[in-house]
């Protein structure tokens, strides 16, 4: 009955609401995303995207429907009555499949970027210093920061930081990878350093990645799969090809003529 | 300037039960605080007595919570000698306070750290000891050290429950020699340098803690 790890989607959301007082932002929401696949998230500001995302990295929670993540419940709790509380184990069980990047970095400001980055095997996978450290510095030179292990993030550009944080993620080996607008808070001239990080990530088959952007440039580097969304409500789908240059659905065009005259 | 000199160790021995009240009273103090300033953002069983124990002490005056430690509580069959009363009267009442600062900086730690911690996968405790506090001490400690100072000054009323503290023997000369100005010169220098050095402690632990990640960023 309940789906083993590996033939489950690395995300479903089934028939999923969420709302904030009187807005609701997820309305019965449905999507699939296979293991592996690279799906990037689209629509206007408010649209529910970052809802999205942080369901998923279990900071927020639904009122009715269900999530999975690797064949794994997160929530489920129906007609508005909230079921027990999960087991802790559980929930930092399900954390564990999931990392996210954020648009503001959200690097700690008091560790140097090796420690941020060896700050989750240690304490969250009880790693010893040597052993999580070597890989931090790993994960950093990949990434291209070698030269950084000791700055702090505040000693370091936007791109740097925002590359630290995704390193930081990695580190942690998840298998879904949650980007939301992850280029928007950088100067132009530093967005590149950053795709081209994602872009080499996209490279691995087996992580599934979940992006939120507003740049279509973005979108067509990374995309399997593009998903327009307005109003908690999945619009169109498809193709990056499809999608971003030729919409179905007038709502899609209409966001997307915006966008071009931005 | 003789009066000074001839009383010179009994001024001494004021100034060290002075030193030894406000560095103890300190330390319950912030432990005290550090505590109950957690304790505030816990379940309501525990952040409601201890929100309680803060308005308390925070809404009374120390002098008044002294007299009842010293005065009222043998009645009731609870005796301490001066020093524990004058210790633990100011170590609650200046713990209220510093309660509150703990409460202020944990309340503005900025939701995005911890949300980092969550996506990290860390622990509540992990969070808590890794990420909040290193950052929110650091916030904390200007406060802290000005709430130090402040019960410096206000060590000085143990000297109504017959600790002989540096106000209390300074106010024994006066009354023995009528030398006014002297012994007040003597206090108004004492508790200036002894508040500059705990300005100073609190300044040079803050470089220390954030000196690494922020100071040199001020610098830039
Ligand atoms: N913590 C919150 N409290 C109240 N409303 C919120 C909160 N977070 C998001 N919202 C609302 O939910 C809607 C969707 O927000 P969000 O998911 O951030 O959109 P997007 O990322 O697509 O811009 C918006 O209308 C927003 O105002
Ligand atoms: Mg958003």
């Amino acid at each position: 009955m309940s789906a083993t790890a590996t033939d489950a989607p690395a995300v479903r959301f089934a028939a999923a609401c969420k709302s904030f007082g009187d807005t609701r932002v997820l309305d019965r929401f449905d999507l699939d995303i296979p293991r592996g696949e690279k799906t990037v998230i689209i629509g206007p500001s408010g649209s529910g995207k970052s809802t999205l995302l942080r369901i998923l990295m279990t900071l927020e929670g639904i009122e009715s429907g269900r999530v999975e993540i690797c064949g794994e419940t997160l929530t489920d709790r129906f007609d508005g009555v909230e079921r027990a509380p999960r087991g802790r184990g559980r929930l930092r069980k399900i954390r564990g499949h999931v990392g996210m990047v954020f648009q503001q970095f959200n690097l700690f400001p008091h560790m140097s970027a090796l420690e941020n980055v060896a700050c989750g095997p240690r304490l969250s996978l009880r790693r010893s210093r040597v052993e999580a450290e070597a890989e931090a510095e790993a994960l950093l030179r990949r990434v291209g920061l070698g030269d950084k292990l000791g700055s702090y993030p505040l000693q370091l550009s936007g791109g740097q930081q925002q590359r630290v944080a995704i390193a930081r993620a990695m580190a942690l080996r998840p298998e879904v990878m949650l980007f939301d607008e992850v280029t928007s808070a950088l100067d132009p001239e530093l967005i590149g350093e950053v795709l081209a990080v994602m872009r080499e990530l996209a490279s691995e088959t087996s992580l599934t990645m979940l992006v939120v952007t507003h740049q279509m440039g973005v979108a067509r580097a990374l995309a399997d799969r593009v998903c327009f969304l307005e109003n908690g409500r999945l619009v169109e789908q498809g193709p990056p090809e499809q999608v971003l240059d030729a919409p179905e659905n007038p709502r899609t065009r209409e966001f997307l003529h915006a966008l071009n005259l931005a | 300037m003789d009066t000074i000199w001839n009383y010179r160790w009994l001024l001494l021995q004021g100034l060290g039960v002075t030193v030894q009240v406000t560095v103890l009273a300190g330390l319950l103090a912030l432990a005290l605080g550090i505590a109950t300033g957690l304790a505030r953002r816990g379940p309501p069983l525990i952040a409601w007595p201890v929100h309680i124990y803060v308005e308390v002490f925070r809404g009374t005056s120390a002098l008044v919570q002294l007299f009842v430690l010293f005065f009222v509580l043998p009645g009731m069959g609870l005796r301490l000698d001066p020093m524990t009363c004058g210790v633990v009267g100011l170590g609650l009442c200046y713990g209220a306070y510093c309660s509150e600062v703990v409460r202020g900086a944990l309340n503005n730690f900025p939701r995005a750290q911890r949300e980092a911690a969550v996506a990290l996968n860390l622990t509540g405790t992990q969070t808590l000891t890794r990420v909040v506090l290193p950052q929110a001490l650091l916030v904390m400690l200007p406060q802290l050290g000005n709430l130090m100072v402040e019960l410096l000054k206000a060590s000085s009323l143990v000297s109504l429950i017959t600790l002989a503290d540096l106000t209390f023997q300074a106010r024994s000369i006066m009354r023995l020699t009528l030398h006014t100005v002297e012994a007040m010169s003597v206090l108004l220098v004492a508790y200036f340098v002894l508040a500059q050095l705990i300005s100073f402690g609190a300044r040079a632990l803050e470089a220390r803690l954030g000196g690494a990640w922020r100071g040199r960023t001020e610098e830039r």
